[in-house]
């Protein structure tokens, strides 16, 4: 103890092994992604405006969701002087926020369209989210006001995820 | 008639796309009996449900090797057998995946899991993907809690915390079994939660 003080009032910082140790207990404070629970992301799958809403629901150890995301990311470029708009759920575990899901998100530059879910009442919120879905992911929720579509599936090709979102950009 | 032509190719064409992204149409429903089957365990054997004498239900799991979620629950998975084996419920796992789309997934990788983790119950592979279409598995993992005629009285998940088996509130499967043990039926009957879906070539 009398070392680690002596050795921030000499180095006037932190000794290499505290430092570290502050990285194992991560608060959602320090985090760059906005961490929420159902309550707050509900609001997000029903906004009334005349916006095409996608929402995917994908985690950065999900092989299929990974793969995925870029058609999501073309498509949003693609739409990005339309009311459209891009929301990419993470349903990442809570031990990978800060050593998986914030070096992903910072890599791609994807800070804008993530929000991370963490609310234990899945049995609950999934069905919420689409009485069909099983709960397995990717899965996709495509919306304007009262039109809605879901999708428990994994898109191969761009093509496929244009197809089930134009009807709604056309409307 | 060329219209007439163009409207049959439509309407193929449609049923083909919805036949290719919506594989499970008809899929078990609590109360339905299920049909049994005959897969590879990791010891070589084939069995089928019937092989298991003397029993008053099966805890059927679709799960793998691969799934962040099946694997959060192996641990958890190996402790149900452990608990209700004796009890006449045993746990039947099955890999449900083309190891060819998830190469962890494969049958070797299922025998050194098996030999590792030292699985008590029997872990088969659903080698052609036949089985858990018909239970209408979507995900692993995804449990099917069956009587002693097959019929199916529970479907969904284990509890109701995957990342942390120490905060569960709701231990969803066993308040299923403990109804049935007293002639009662699962309330929930269906649960949902968050799981890796099933791996199929596209």
């Amino acid at each position: 103890m009398i070392y680690w003080l002596f050795s921030i009032l000499i180095q006037g910082t932190f000794p290499k092994v505290e430092e570290h140790s502050l990285w194992i207990t991560p608060s959602s404070d320090t985090l760059m992604v906005q961490v929420i629970n159902y309550d707050q992301l509900k609001p997000l799958l029903h906004s009334k405006s005349d916006t095409t809403y996608v929402v995917n629901f994908w985690a950065t150890w999900c092989a299929p969701c990974v793969q995925e995301l870029p058609f999501f990311l073309e498509m949003d470029s693609v739409y990005h002087n339309q009311p459209f708009k891009l929301l990419l759920v993470s349903l990442d575990f809570k031990k990978d926020y800060i050593r998986k899901l914030e070096p992903f998100v910072r890599e791609r530059k994807i800070e804008d369209h993530v929000v991370v879910l963490e609310d234990n009442r899945a049995n609950f919120w999934i069905g919420d989210i689409d009485p069909e879905w099983s709960g397995a992911i990717p899965a996709t929720l495509v919306y304007r006001g009262e039109k809605r579509a879901f999708f428990e599936r994994t898109f191969h090709h761009a093509d496929e995820l244009h197809d089930i979102v134009k009807p709604f950009l056309n409307l | 008639m060329k219209s007439q032509i163009g409207k049959l190719l439509l309407a193929l064409f449609t049923f083909t796309l919805i036949s290719a992204v919506a594989p499970v149409v008809d899929a078990y429903k609590v109360g339905e009996q299920a049909a049994d089957f005959s897969l590879k365990n990791v010891d070589g054997s084939m069995v089928s449900l019937a092989d298991y004498k003397g029993v008053n239900g099966y805890i059927v799991v679709f799960t793998c090797n691969t799934c962040p979620y099946a694997e959060m629950y192996e641990d958890r998975i190996i402790a149900l057998h452990n608990k209700y084996a004796s009890q006449g419920y045993p746990v039947v796992a099955i890999n449900p995946n083309d190891p060819s789309v998830k190469p962890g997934d494969d049958f070797a990788s299922m025998q050194t899991r098996s030999k590792e983790k030292k699985f008590p119950f029997k872990y088969l592979f659903d080698d052609g993907q036949k089985v858990y279409p018909a239970f209408g598995a979507t995900r692993t993992p995804h449990v099917f809690l069956l009587d002693a005629n097959r019929y199916i009285r529970y479907i969904g998940a284990i509890d109701d915390n995957a990342q942390d088996a120490s905060l569960v509130s709701v231990k969803y499967l066993e308040n299923a079994i403990a109804s049935l043990k007293a002639g009662n039926n699962p309330d929930p009957s269906e649960t949902k939660a968050i799981g890796c879906t099933i791996k199929v070539k596209s």
